[in-house]
Formats: C-alpha cells, structure tokens, sequence
C-alpha cells in the first residue's frame, strides 16, 4: 500500500501555515452535531478533550484510573523544551526542529518534526495561562535549564515534577470542560475493541472496570491518546497500566504499526533490587547536569566508591566524549554503561549498576544549592535504596522508558484507518529512532491543545457521516467478540499467573531486543516468543469472573497483547539492517562503535499491516526524504 | 546487608461495596526488607493466585508517589507510619521481623469501598470541577513571559499544587473533611497572579461542593497534615479562609 503522508508542499516553515489553510473549517453552530472519543487522559488526551470541547465538539473522555490526572504523565521529572530563546543562547525554531532530527538518528519526518518546534512556545505560554507553576529566575522571568544532550538551556521546568503540574494543567482545563457539559467522563473503563463502521473509525467497545460491564460508545471520530508500550519489558520506568492494548486492537483493524522496535532506554534509573520487583524508578537525566558517571578502573573492583582513589577510577563518558562528557544522549550513555559492566566494571550487590558521583557538585556549589535543584529526586532515591546519595554516589543503570515506535500516522495524526487519530506517545511521530530528552511532553501537549483542533475539523469537515449509534451490529459484534476473549482467558484456567508469565516475556526482549540486538538472539528470541505465547493460552491462571472488579483479568489482557506485540517488535528490529539510534544491531557499527546507519537502503519508516490471524504481517515503507538537512553521522566526541 | 522478614498481615476483603466486608490474616514469610509495601502484595497476590483463591484488589499505578492512585490505611494511618510518603514508597525496611500489619481502605464518608482496598474517590475530582482551574481557553494566552512572578510565589504556588489528590487528609481527618486537599487548589491558584481574577469565586464554589458531597467541617485537627505524603501545610487553609470570606463581600454585590 502506498502510505501518504499527506506532508504539504512549500518551504519548511510555510508548511502549517498552508495546512491550517488547506484545512475546511467546521462552521462553529455545527461543531456541537459531532461527538469525538478521546481514549487517554495523559497529557496529549486531556489536552486534546479541553482544546476539542472548547471549540464546541461533544467530547467523550475514557480513562483506566479512577481519576484523569493520575495517567502516566504525571510521573514525568525532568522537563518541557520549547524554542522559546528566553536564555539568548542561540535557540530557535530551526535548531529545536534539527536536534530533535539529529538526535532522532534521521529516522522522523522533517515536517512534522519542524511544526513540533514551530507550536512549542504556544505550549509554554498556555501552561503559564493555566497557572502551571514553573520554575522562575529572582526576577520573576520563567527559568530554564539545558537537558539531556542539548547545548541551549531550553528546557522549562517545575523542580523535579514537571509532568505532574502539565498534568494538572490539562487536567484542569478538562475538568471545566467536564463541568461545562462539553466533555463526559468515564474513568476506569479500559478500551477492548475499535468499531469500525463502512471503513471508518466510528466507536469503541470499553469494559468498565469496577462491574465488570462491556460498553459501546459511537461518534464521529476518535482520538487515541494511549500511552507508549514499554511496559512490555515488564520492568519499566512506566507506569503499572500502561499498556499497548488500545493500539493493538487499532492496529488488528487496519492502522499500521510504525517502527515498534524503536525503544528507549533510559541510562539513569534505580537498579534493579530482586525478583520481586515490579517496576524501575527513573532518576531524571537533569541529574546528569551535575553528577558524574564512573566505575572503577580494574574489573572485579569491589571496594566501596569512598575507598577507590581518583586515578582508580574511569569517568568512561567524559574520556570517551569530550565535548559532550555527561550529556551525551540516552541511547548512548545506556550503552556505554551496559559495555561497562560487560567488562567487569560493574558495580553494587548484582554488578548490573555505574556509580553516579556529585560528590564534584557539591563541593563546589555547596549542599544548599544542590538541594534545592535535586531535593526531591535525592529524597526519592534514599527512599527506595535507604542510602544518601549526599553522601555515597548514586548508583543507576539504564531501564526501558519510552516507546518511539507507536500507530502510524500522516501530517494530520490520522492513522490507516480513516477517522482514527493518534496522538503522544501512542503514535510513531516526532522522535525518529531516538526521543531527546524533554521532548515527549512537549510532542503530547503539541498534538493535544495545537493540531488536533485544526486536523480534526478538517476531516469532519471534508467528510459526510451517515447516522450511526452504538445498538447496531458493528457495536455489538465488537462487543461480542470482546466477551468471549475475556472468557478465553478465564477459561484456561492452568497454573502460571499473568505476571510470571510477563516477567518471562520481559525476560526474552531485554536480553535480546533490549540495548544491543544481534540477528542471532532475534531470530533465536521469535521462537522463544512464540512458545511462550503459546504456553500463555494453555496454562495461564487468572482468577475471578468478568463480572467484577478484577485486576488480574485487567493484566491479563494486555499481556496476551503484549505477547504478539513482541514478536512483531522483533521481526521489525530484524528487517532493519542496519543500526539507528536506539536500534543498534551489533553487526552495524562504527569503528568507535557508534550506531552505523545505512541510508540507502533504511531511511524509511516500518509501517507494519496486520494480515490475519497466523498470518505474517506486511512490511510497508514511506520513505523519509530531508530536504532541509544534511544527513550526518552521528558524533558526540 | 539485607535480612529478609516474616509479617502477619491483617488484610480487609470486600467483594464489593454491598457487602459488609471482613479481615482476613496472613502469614508472610521471606519477605525482602528492600520491597516496596505494594510488592509485599503483590507476593501476597502471587500466592493467593497459585492457591485459586481470589487476589487482594488494591489501587496504584506509578509507584513512584506522583499519582496519586495508591493509599490504604496501615496500622492505622494513612499511607504507613513514615512521615511525607505515600504508600508505594513505603518500604518493607520500616517493619521489624515478625510483626504484625493490619491493612485497611481509606474509609470516609464521600468514598465507597469498591473492593477489599480500593475505593472510590471521584468527588475529589468534582470539588475541583467546581472551580479549580484558571477559565483560560487553549490558543489566547499571552506570551508566557509577560506575567512575571515573584520568585518566592512561584515557589509558594508549587509547594500547594503538588497535592497528588491521594485523599490521605480525609481518611485522615475524624469529620472527613476535605479541606486540606481543597485549599491546596485555592491556594495553588491564588497565589499566582493568573489565578486571582476568579480566587473568591473559586473559594465559594469549591467549598460549596464539598459540603453538598458531603465531606465534613474542618476541626483544626491537624491530622490532614500529618498524614499528607505531599507534606502540603495547613497554612492553606487558613489562605482558604481567607479567599472564601472575600467571596462573601462579593456575593453581596
Ligand atoms: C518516569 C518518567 C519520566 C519522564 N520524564 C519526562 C520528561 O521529563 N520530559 C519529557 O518530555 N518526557 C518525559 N517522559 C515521557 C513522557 O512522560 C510520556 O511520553 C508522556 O507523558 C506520554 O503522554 P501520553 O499523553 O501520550 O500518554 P500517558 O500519559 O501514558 O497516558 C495514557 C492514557 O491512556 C489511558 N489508556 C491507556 N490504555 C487505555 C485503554 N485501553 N483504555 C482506556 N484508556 C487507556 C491511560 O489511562 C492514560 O490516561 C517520562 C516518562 C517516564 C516514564
Ligand atoms: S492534601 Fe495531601 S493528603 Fe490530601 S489529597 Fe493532597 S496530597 Fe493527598
Ligand atoms: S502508586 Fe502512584 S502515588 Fe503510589
């Protein structure tokens, strides 16, 4: 299938201008005839609820928590960026868009990326408008900060809780749309199926989470804004709900899937502790401002870091990348910290972890000072390991943290499937084959308050919608067919729980699609994948009924989600030959192994079509063409 | 370094929020002092479901104190025995071996129990649609740098807007009131300039809703604070007064 991009001709910076043009408008007395489902409270969800029914669109809003401002966003730490140049250090639209480009390995569309950097500034004034309290400078001007690899302090802030007061801000804004009687709210309730109505998108089968109830809900569009798919490693920095089933489901009917092997991995998290554990906690990468990375020199080293002297030690990033040191970005600080303890370098109880020093820090700028940038991220991690980073030098290792990869979709954030946007993290988008940091609250909040509003009229716009309602046979197929999956799962009945079985899963993918992938453990990992899965529908135990409050039927589904979605992660990392970003493929690297990019013959998307049931699924490519860029390898020396 | 525990757990089971509900006791062996208190429950969870018996229902989602999702009452205060921490960053650490833990729902009269430990706390989120939000639409505002904020009240401003709307200060507080968690959005809004064109409406109105749904009067117990993972003052509440005195001057307008 030839995938259009629908990308608007002209130079670069013309191009949302022309878009919002091209776009029919709706006439405003007609917005309140159409209803738009907005599946996702996260930022680009609630967003997108406040900023669609602000414009007089009946809004239905469905989320799994009990509440719209618990979703995964609010556990973000670090940042917001926007191009706003408030520091005069040389930052602008254009070098936002070529960052971003850059570091995402020039594996995202140049359009898009560049209008990501043209709205960012509306973001931030909109969230101040909110009252969202960011960090401010003596005189009352909004502070900011450099993150994550970028050389301009661009990065806005609320100490180390940034997503929580983003989230707060949408959330409000929804929350007077909800009062207003423009949005409906139906929290707790997971999203089973997509219904699909003459070819179109046109509703969803929901379950309601405290009974149990299957629901039908019909509109004229709707608007996914669920959440990336990391969880699928089981330990994640994610939140324990975040889930791909919404996008699966979308993807089982007709939305392609694009690069879902483009993981990040996040190089500042608590290591892991135990079996027992069930998530990782992110140490937000500003930390990397100050402290710095190290493990002993001699393999096997196993003294405590206060008892190895200076010339003992390696500070590995600042040897190998002068001019970047600490900062260079996260695919490669993880994978240089993974090659660490490879070597034997390795540190605390498991070896699996890189010291994290601010001993430098504080001796320069003083305890106070360094309290009260990393108070609360310091306070955090002497909760979860009892030990006082002030005093010992924290230890980390890299975990799962975000999803590049996600549905398909064109300029307009409209997947394959007509009627079927996607918006955040659920979609492939902006960040290539690897996400600066600070740019994923930045792309929701885009998405939700500044082009969905414009796309959606359009589509709604250029369209006729028959009448359609949630009694008729497409809806109670769906919901049909919902059922009987649930009873699938409880019929099984074997031995195994849901989480023994993820863990499994998690297991498999990080050992071999994980940090550093070889054509040999992915082609050894399909099989694994395939086994498990098939173990999964023979011996797996979830206890209870559909008819109740029950979290293990919730698990359950996602991972049997989760279990296909593997295998598919892993046969797109395998027909990338080459490495990119994240995606870094042990036979296709620099003699300073660095990720070798092939653009001849990979500088396209994946964008993968479900064929049916045992069916293999079809690659489709859109090529990626930069006309603004030079296409550059990679350097952070 | 770490020796691994034993715990009898005291856990309450409610099918659903007609039943009457019971406690159920647990033994609970082998238990690493570096788990979270959910992990604990989880391995509870793991063996109850092996056994085909049915698994302790609690909320929670982060684990990482944010959310807000998580919270039940342990050995009778809300979120555990240590001071500014939710629930989820509790750890096994705080218990000594061969103690006793009894577990408990937030119990208040605006939330119902849904099942064994969770419960449902949506009112929260009406007071807040009575007013806790500043009526800018998406697409007018002014460019963020045009308000300036004193440094101190920005400060202020975040140290009240990071409740994480647990409801700890209302399972905490003996008349159930919400106050805690209410000024802590008046307060948040009123100290910025953005939010003081509608402070006292707001006050008025958010302190209408929660009594109609129910939350009691304030008693100046001071429990709220004790119990809050946020740490939020109870200084906000006497801002919250404040506010909703000026309401009064404006409603007789
Ligand atoms: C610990 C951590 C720190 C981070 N820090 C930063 C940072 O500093 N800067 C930055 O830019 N990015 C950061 N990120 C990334 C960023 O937070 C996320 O990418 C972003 O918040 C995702 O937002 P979202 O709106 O797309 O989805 P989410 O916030 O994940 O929301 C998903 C929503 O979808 C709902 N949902 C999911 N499935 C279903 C279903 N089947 N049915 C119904 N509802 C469903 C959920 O209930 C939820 O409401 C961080 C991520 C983590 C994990
Ligand atoms: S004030 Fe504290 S205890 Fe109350 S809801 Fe907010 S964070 Fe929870
Ligand atoms: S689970 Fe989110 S605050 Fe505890």
């Amino acid at each position: 299938m030839h995938l259009d991009s629908k990308t608007p001709s002209g130079p670069l910076h013309e191009k949302w201008d022309k878009a919002r043009f091209d776009l029919k408008l709706v006439n405003p007395a007609n917005k309140r005839k159409f209803d738009i489902i907005v599946v996702g409270t996260g930022l680009a969800g609630a967003s997108a609820s406040a900023s669609l029914a602000e414009l007089g669109y009946n809004v239905k809003t469905f989320c799994i928590q009990d509440s719209p401002r618990r979703a995964h966003s609010i556990a973000a730490q670090g940042g917001i960026n926007a191009s706003k140049n408030y520091s005069n250090d040389g930052d602008s639209v254009r070098r936002l868009f070529y960052d971003t480009i850059k570091g995402g390995d020039f594996r995202a569309r140049e359009a898009n990326v560049f209008r990501l950097a043209q709205v960012s500034g509306s973001i931030i004034d909109q969230c101040v408008a909110q009252g969202v309290p960011f960090a401010r400078d003596y005189g009352g001007l909004l502070a900011n900060r450099s993150f994550g690899g970028a050389q301009v302090s661009r990065t806005f802030y609320a100490r180390g809780q940034t997503g929580q007061q983003l989230l707060i801000g949408a959330y409000s804004a929804l929350m007077r749309q909800v009062s207003a009687g423009k949005v409906e709210l139906l929290p707790r309730r997971e999203m089973l199926d997509l219904v699909m109505v003459k070819g179109r998108a046109r509703g969803i089968v929901t379950r309601n989470l405290v009974d149990g109830k299957i629901e039908s809900h019909s509109a004229h569009a709707v608007v996914l804004c669920t959440g990336g798919y990391g969880n699928l490693f089981f330990l994640s920095t994610n939140a324990m709900a975040s889930n791909v089933s919404a996008s699966y489901k979308c993807f089982k009917k007709g939305a392609f899937f694009a690069n879902p092997c483009f993981t990040q991995i996040h190089p500042t998290c608590i290591p892991v502790h135990g079996k027992y554990q069930s998530k990782l906690t992110l140490m937000s990468e500003s930390l990397r401002n100050d402290g710095r990375v190290w493990v002993p020199k001699n393999p096997g080293d196993s003294r405590p870091p206060s008892q190895i002297p200076e010339s003992e030690r390696d500070y590995y990033l600042e040897r190998r990348y002068p001019s970047f040191g600490n900062l260079v970005p996260r695919d490669v600080a993880s994978r240089n910290a993974k090659d660490q303890c490879g070597l034997d370098k390795g540190v605390g109880e498991t070896g699996f972890a890189v010291y994290l020093d601010f001993a430098n820090a504080i001796n320069r700028d003083g305890h106070a000072a360094i309290e009260k940038k990393y108070g609360n991220l310091f306070a955090m991690y002497d909760k979860i390991t009892g030990d006082n980073p002030y005093e010992n030098p924290m230890m980390i290792y890299p975990a799962v943290h975000y999803t590049m990869g996600g549905l398909w979709v064109d300029y307009n954030l409209m997947s394959t499937v007509d009627g079927l946007f996607v918006l955040g993290e659920a979609n492939f988008s902006d960040h290539g084959a690897n996400r600066l940091g600070a740019s994923a609250l930045m792309q929701g909040l885009a998405d939700g308050y500044f082009i969905i509003p414009y796309t959606m009229g359009g589509y709604l716009a250029e369209n006729s919608f028959d009448d359609v309602s949630a009694e008729q046979a497409e809806f109670s197929d769906a919901a049909k067919q919902a059922k009987e999956k649930i009873q699938k799962l409880l019929n099984v009945n074997g031995k195994r729980t849901v989480d023994d079985f993820h863990r499994e899963l998690g297991n498999v993918m990080w050992e071999n699609c994980g940090m550093s992938r070889k054509n040999s453990d992915l082609e050894k990992a399909l099989g694994q994948i395939s086994s498990l899965r098939e173990e999964f529908w023979q011996n797996v135990k979830t206890p209870g009924t559909g008819a109740e409050f029950n979290q293990s039927l919730e698990r359950a589904g996602r991972v049997a989600d989760f279990m296909e979605l593997g295998e598919l992660m892993v046969k797109d990392a395998l027909s990338r030959q080459e490495s990119c970003g994240c995606h870094f493929n042990e036979d296709f690297q620099t003699d300073d192994n660095e990720a070798l990019r092939n653009d001849k013959d990979f500088c396209f998307v994946s964008a993968w079509e479900y064929k049916g049931k045992d069916k293999e699924p079809e690659l489709n490519k859109e090529p990626l063409v930069f006309e603004n860029v030079e296409l550059t390898q990679r350097s952070y020396k | 370094m770490t020796k691994n525990i034993s715990v009898t757990l005291i856990v309450w089971r409610q099918a659903n929020s007609s039943d009457k509900g019971k406690f159920e006791t647990h033994q609970l062996t082998d238990i690493s002092k570096d788990m979270s208190f959910l992990e604990m429950l989880d391995v509870l969870n793991e063996e109850l479901t092996t056994k085909g018996a049915d698994p302790v229902a609690f909320d929670h989602d982060c684990r990482e104190g944010i959310c807000g999702m998580c919270g039940t009452v342990v050995n009778g205060r809300a979120h555990g025995p240590n001071k500014g921490t939710t629930l989820c960053q509790l750890h096994m650490r705080t218990f000594n071996d061969g103690e006793t833990i009894v577990v408990e729902p937030f119990r208040a009269r605006p939330f119902t129990v849904l099942k064994d430990l969770a419960v449902d706390r949506s009112s929260l989120d009406e007071i807040i649609m009575a007013g806790g939000y500043i009526s800018a639409n998406t697409g007018g505002a002014a460019d963020a740098n045009a308000i300036l904020v004193p440094q101190d009240a920005a400060d202020e401003a975040f140290e009240s807007a990071a409740c994480i709307g647990c409801g700890a200060c209302v399972a905490a507080c003996p008349n159930a009131s919400a106050m805690l968690f209410t000024a802590a959005k008046i307060s948040h809004l009123a100290l910025l300039p953005q939010g003081k064109p509608e402070s006292a409406k707001r006050a008025a109105s958010m302190v209408k809703k929660m009594d109609e749904l129910g939350f009691g009067n304030c008693g100046n117990e001071a429990e709220c604070e004790a119990e809050c993972p946020k740490e939020i003052s109870i200084t906000n509440i006497a801002r919250l007064n404040r506010e909703f005195f000026k309401s009064k001057f404006l409603s007789d307008e």
